[in-house]
């Protein structure tokens, strides 16, 4: 069984790889281009990153399904359970729980420095710094780009008003951040990977890291000069200029063919302009809510369309959600609405329907 | 060093007691003597361990037989002490912990070693910025090393930090009692990303600069701090009082940004993260160490949800 889902799974990798070469062959026009970024020497980490993420994330799954296969063994034998060690790492009677740290650990620290240093010194012999021209304020460099762990700030500024973008959304990402361990009340979980036991914490933070790293992608290969969209293998062509027909929601309505039909022309003016916009990001954060709660219920594998079972639960997870305090569970609706939801949600608003707010005030705009 | 007086004293002594005539006698005497004295005490420094500067240095012997001599050479070393003694035999496993959190470590270390070299050869104005580096570049022996050393030191901490985070997710390290060193950790990430964003302008190119300046332009939309954000004006915001002035240290990016920055960069934030360090890494013992591999809980084990 082991052996046949291993295969599925490479059989998969390797499906997605010849894919990619695939699309590459067929679509990158400009190869010199593409090598260009990614030979940036600034933009050497993310594609280092582009590798150790998925490793590391294997490394995980891997251990964590070890130990699902482990937990659903105990579960079913309560006197295995009893008797046995509880770790998917081997272990025989008479080891010792506990070794020295000298020299058990402090040699493999020791090994590490030592990898770490040889590392760094091949990769500062072979890549130079960036250095550019002296700073020269009359000199606007086009593309203008932040350090790469920055990017994902950056493209956000195409989405949202630099005090959402800059300011608020970083401040509620770092709060978000400290405040996941106190939102979540699952006990099971702790110190030993599983993904069965905690799928839908784990899920949460994966979107939101890997939302990350999409977003510093987008700003890094994606973004050319003027911020226009180039696709990787695409020219950056510095003459090009993109008409942006951008529209604030409540104009695109009541322009469209149906918002002309049903008079709606009235939401273009103040106060209902504003009223709308308070209605929608209400609404938005109520369906959010329930979208959320759904995410957190549901057992997948009873959810089906053919007999539609849209709403079926997971019995350990309504265990869960019993346990969860109704502040932890307005706090999590706070955040994951906020960042997770309203990051995707506006930048699919923007790119695909291009439309630049959904609530327009003589305040602020989101 | 007080060996030496002794050593006359006995040489004086057996001359006296032989009673030897002649000088050249005397003397000859007297080296046999010292030399044969300087061979037994070269056999006694033979066991290195064994000398008073080896102990007043170590302060335990490390006698690798002995386990309570093992957790001793641990517990009584300055650079080792916030290790415990003894681990859970699975944590030294590489797959559970990556050892991202302590590789990120040493990076610092790295950082503050290599940063404290270029430092002797950097003056944080705008006469001497960028000339500095292309000085470190072509003439500093080993310069340019030097800096691209710190440079992808500094990338390479960043990634590590987050992989770091990452593996305390997937594992759960985050959950009782480490939920606020967790908030550490957060803090300590926040200040790695400041710390390579206020570095980014020291060599004072064009890179730097403009990075710098669309980074503090969004500072100028911070609400109610900003001049350009939401009830800043309202408040009386302009661009030569808000936030943005602050962080510069003027209107623009200019030779005031670059010293504001270096502070930052070399002193102020270094100094908070290194508070931040110790409270994350004395957090890791007093909560009990790292938190696994644990042995695996079960959903029928878990307890009913305590009423306060």
């Amino acid at each position: 069984m082991a052996k046949l889902g291993m295969s599925k799974g490479k059989l998969i990798t390797l499906g997605v790889v010849v894919v990619l070469v695939l699309l590459a062959i067929f679509f990158v026009q400009d190869w010199h281009q593409l090598w260009v970024i990614s030979s940036a020497p600034d933009n050497v980490p993310i594609v280092a990153m582009l590798f150790l993420v998925p490793f590391f994330t294997w490394l995980g799954i891997r251990q964590s399904r070890a130990n699902d296969r482990l937990i659903d063994q105990l579960e079913e034998d309560p006197k295995l359970a009893k008797a046995h060690h509880r770790k998917a790492e081997p272990w025989r009677p008479g080891w010792a729980r506990e070794i020295h740290v000298w020299p058990y650990l402090v040699r493999i620290e020791f090994l590490a420095t030592v990898i770490v240093t040889v590392i760094l010194f091949v990769w500062s012999i072979t890549l130079n710094a960036p250095l550019e021209e002296p700073a020269n304020p009359n000199l606007t460099m086009n593309p203008s780009k932040a350090p790469w762990y920055f990017l994902g700030l950056q493209e956000m500024l195409v989405y949202f008003d630099p005090w959402i973008a800059g300011v608020v959304m970083p401040s509620i990402i770092m709060v978000g951040l400290m405040v996941f361990p106190y939102v979540d009340a699952n006990p099971l979980g702790n110190g030993y990977y599983t993904l069965k036991q905690r799928r839908f914490a784990i899920g949460m933070f994966s979107w939101g890291f890997l939302m990350w790293i999409l977003l510093i992608v987008i700003g890094t290969f994606i973004r050319g000069p003027g911020w226009i969209w180039f696709w990787p293998g695409q020219t950056w062509d510095h003459n090009a200029v993109v008409f942006d027909k951008n529209v604030d929601l409540h104009d695109w309505i009541a322009t469209s063919r149906i918002g002309k039909t049903l008079h709606l022309g009235f939401l273009s003016a103040n106060p209902w302009k504003f009223i709308f916009g308070l209605i929608v990001v209400s609404g938005f954060y109520i369906l959010g809510a329930l979208f959320f709660h759904w995410l957190m219920t549901v057992d997948w594998k009873r959810l089906s369309l053919r007999p539609l079972r849209l709403f079926p639960q997971d019995e350990f997870e309504k265990k869960l959600l019993a346990r969860t305090s109704l502040l932890q569970y307005v706090t999590f609706q706070f955040f994951a609405v906020s960042v997770l939801l309203a990051m995707p949600v506006k930048l699919a608003l923007r790119l695909a329907l291009t439309i630049k707010y959904v609530w327009v005030t003589p305040w602020f705009n989101i | 060093m007080d060996e030496k007086p002794d050593k006359k004293e006995t040489a004086e002594l057996t001359t006296t007691e032989k009673g030897s005539t002649s000088l050249v006698g005397k003397v000859k005497e007297g080296g046999t003597a010292l030399k044969q004295r300087a061979i037994e005490e070269a056999k006694g420094y033979a066991d290195v361990q064994d000398t008073q500067l080896w102990k007043s240095i170590f302060r335990v012997s490390h006698d690798r037989s002995d386990p309570r001599n093992r957790s001793l050479a641990i517990l009584s070393n300055v650079f080792l002490h916030l290790h415990p003694a003894k681990i859970n035999r699975d944590a030294v496993r590489y797959p559970f912990t990556w050892g991202m959190g302590g590789i990120t470590f040493y990076l610092f270390i790295v950082l503050t070693f290599t940063g404290v070299l270029l430092m002797f050869y950097y003056h944080p104005t705008k006469a001497d910025a960028f000339r500095d580096i292309l000085y470190l570049e072509h003439d500093v022996p080993f310069g340019k090393l030097l800096r691209n050393m710190h440079r992808w030191a500094a990338h390479l901490m960043v990634i590590t930090t987050w992989l770091h985070m990452f593996r305390v997710v997937l594992t759960g390290s985050y959950k009782r009692p480490r939920e606020f060193n967790w908030c550490v950790g957060v803090v300590l990430l926040v200040l790695t990303l400041l710390l390579s964003f206020t570095g980014y302008l020291l060599p004072d190119d064009q890179l730097g600069f403009w990075a710098v300046t669309v980074g503090t332009n969004m500072a100028r939309a911070t609400p109610m701090l900003g001049s350009e954000g939401p009830f800043g004006v309202q408040l009386g915001m302009t661009p030569f009082n808000d936030v943005r002035f602050g962080l510069l240290g003027g209107s623009i990016v200019d030779s005031n940004a670059l010293l504001r920055s270096y502070i930052w960069h070399c002193i102020g934030i270094p100094l908070v993260a290194s508070i931040f360090m110790a409270v994350h890494f004395w957090r890791i013992r007093k909560d009990g160490g790292i938190s696994g591999p644990a042995p695996v809980m079960l959903e029928s084990e878990m307890k009913a949800v305590k009423k306060k």
